[in-house]
């Protein structure tokens, strides 16, 4: 009786123990977060100025803005949405529509999730082989294309995913009235899964936005104004690798600043992205 | 009538022109998608190709010294990469022992501890925080982390196991703060995120039956855990954390900031050191000679194939679990 007793009380102990360490883990783990997010905002609004977003990257020890960072991340990341999305949103479409018992979709399925997951300085190292090498100098085009490259597999995944979620009596309809085949894509399937897909392409504006790896040797940086496609053009992430690794304090202040924007982007992106489909989950 | 028979061929004619129309517009699209598709495979492939070309200078010149040799020597054009392959793999090992651990005690709280409304918004910011960019956590671990632990941590740690044999070395001083031990916790706190919510995800998975059975026969929550919803979800919480771990290999802005890219290898977890991504990124622009750029797409060449095996061998858990849910 006591024996039982004793076992019931040291099992009651252990799960109350570990339980406890459970809780304890939540706890560092978000406050770990919390810190780095605190420090982020802390030290980043110091910096927050009207001159952060019109004026050029300072020369060491001067003040000044990060225009011209703002600037070649917004084109870069445009050109690399356009590139990329329309092979994405394409090769999504074969996997789940032409293509959804086929060998060849098990094999992009498998390649692609492997792609998503890739270390994005590989492709950075890849397309200075591709392009920036041939060319004989870093540039702009290369940068959007290694980000471009990194669209890809981000919106191949989200249109295969929300394509599948369609459910095939209205694919059905469709085809029963006589549509053929891409018509039924076009005006029902994608119709259907127009908010999904949209999701996938913020999600992959989000995370190209605060990609550095790949733009570090493609597009390379520029301490001044330029929207020269074919020459080194700056960008926001590699600004801020350049100023927070420098002596000086007005880079390492502008590096915290534009830390702090490209944070609240991808942040803000996120969010609205969930809110398009978390709006779909609860009908 | 005879008007009626009269018009069925042109409206025949028109609807086959039309249906040949239909199906000439619908193998183009078909076309189109499926030229997509296979170029997913042939970017894997090229980059496969573009770096063993790229590599092959050094891979020559070197033969299979350059793995097993430390000297990185770029006046003399004697490059060995042994030292990042270390540096990479004691940081990421270092960062797993540390997320894993964190990461399940996470997921247990949010599965089985957590009250129901909080659950929902704990969960959202843990996903949120997987999408901050590296370069975040890196300049945090710059000019917030490193400090501290220079100033307080390692002194103590180094003054603690000064006179103990065998940890004195694995932690010598000079306390930098910098280096590996500050990296790894780096990618700790990087991938936590990750391994929380795969195994949140799976734990989502355990048939409640099995789960209810337990309490039923009297178990304790950690015992469920335990003994019913980990060798349940096991797979897939291998196949999360080897995600995590192919993230921690190829991690790159978060690491260049604290490693100190030191190219040798020491035995204590403070010295700085460097690893496979932080050496191209800090030196890439910089090589001069195409023997230097030639072994820095090598090292990438290594990191290309370590981190393609482990997140092929993660995938296919993954997908083992995903076929089983789904049968």
């Amino acid at each position: 009786m006591s024996t039982a007793a004793s076992l019931h009380q040291s099992r009651k102990r252990k799960n109350g123990v570990m339980m406890t360490l459970c809780v304890v883990a939540a706890g560092i783990g978000l406050a770990w977060l919390a810190l780095i997010l605190g420090a982020l905002l802390y030290k980043g609004l110091a910096g927050v100025s009207l001159s952060v977003f019109t004026e050029m990257t300072p020369p060491p020890g001067d003040a000044g803005g990060l225009l011209n960072a703002i600037y070649g991340s917004i084109v870069m990341t445009i050109i690399g949405i356009i590139v990329g999305t329309p092979i994405g949103v394409l090769a999504g479409t074969y996997m789940a529509e032409y293509g959804r018992f086929s060998k060849l979709t098990t094999v992009v399925r498998f390649i692609n999730d492997i792609l998503l997951s890739a270390p994005s300085i590989i492709i950075g190292l890849f397309v200075y082989e591709l392009m920036v090498r041939p060319m004989g100098h870093f540039s702009a085009i290369a940068g959007a294309v290694a980000l471009a490259i990194l669209v890809i597999p981000v919106v191949v995944r989200t249109t295969e995913d929300m394509l599948n979620l369609v459910p095939n009596a209205l694919r059905e309809a469709g085809t029963a009235i006589g549509a053929p085949r891409w018509v039924v894509i076009r005006s029902v399937a994608y119709r259907a899964a127009l908010s999904g897909i949209v999701t996938g392409i913020l999600l992959a504006i989000a995370r190209i936005s605060g990609e550095t790896a790949p733009l570090l040797f493609t597009a390379l940086n520029n301490q001044f104004w330029s929207s020269n496609l074919n020459a080194p053009m700056a960008s926001l992430p590699v600004t801020i690798f350049q100023f927070a690794l420098s002596p000086y304090e007005e880079w390492q202040q502008l590096a915290w600043t534009g830390a702090l924007i490209i944070t609240l982007t991808v942040l803000a992106l996120s969010i609205f992205a969930r809110s398009l489909t978390g709006r779909r989950e609860d009908k | 009538m005879s008007a009626v028979q009269e018009a069925l061929p042109a409206v025949r004619g028109s609807r086959d022109a039309t249906v040949r129309r239909f199906a000439l517009t619908d193998s183009i699209f078909h076309g189109m998608t499926r030229a997509a598709a296979i170029l997913v495979l042939v970017l894997l492939g090229g980059v496969a190709i573009s770096l063993v070309a790229g590599s092959w200078q050094a891979l020559s010149t070197f033969g299979f010294s350059f793995l097993t040799s430390e000297s990185w020597n770029p006046v003399t054009e004697k490059f060995g990469a042994l030292a990042p392959i270390y540096g990479t793999i004691i940081t990421s090992a270092i960062a797993i022992l540390i997320a894993v651990p964190l990461g399940i005690g996470i997921a247990i709280f949010l599965t089985e501890l957590c009250p129901r409304p909080l659950r929902r918004p704990i969960g959202m910011a843990v996903e949120l925080l997987a999408g901050i960019p590296s370069i975040i956590y890196g300049i945090w671990g710059l000019f917030v982390l490193a400090p501290f632990l220079q100033t307080t941590v390692q002194p103590f740690i180094i003054s603690v196991f000064h006179g103990i044999p065998g940890l004195n070395g694995l932690f010598a001083g000079p306390p930098y703060g910098i280096g590996l031990l500050t990296s790894a916790m780096i990618l700790a706190i990087m991938i936590l995120p990750f391994i929380t919510s795969i195994t949140k995800d799976v734990f989502d998975t355990v048939p409640s039956v099995l789960k209810e059975s337990a309490y039923g026969i009297g178990c304790t929550t950690w015992e469920v855990t335990r003994r019913v919803v980990i060798p349940y979800t096991r797979i897939g919480i291998m196949g999360g954390v080897m995600l995590a771990l192919g993230r921690a290999l190829g991690e790159t802005m978060a690491v260049t900031f604290v490693i100190g890219n030191a190219h040798r290898i020491s035995t204590s977890l403070f010295a700085p050191a460097t690893t496979i991504s932080a050496t191209i990124a800090n030196e890439f622009t910089e090589a001069v000679g195409d023997l230097y750029t030639s072994s820095l797409v090598a090292l990438g060449l290594i990191l290309f194939v370590i981190t393609f095996l482990i997140l092929a061998i993660a995938r296919y858990m993954l997908m083992r679990i995903d076929a089983r849910t789904g049968a």
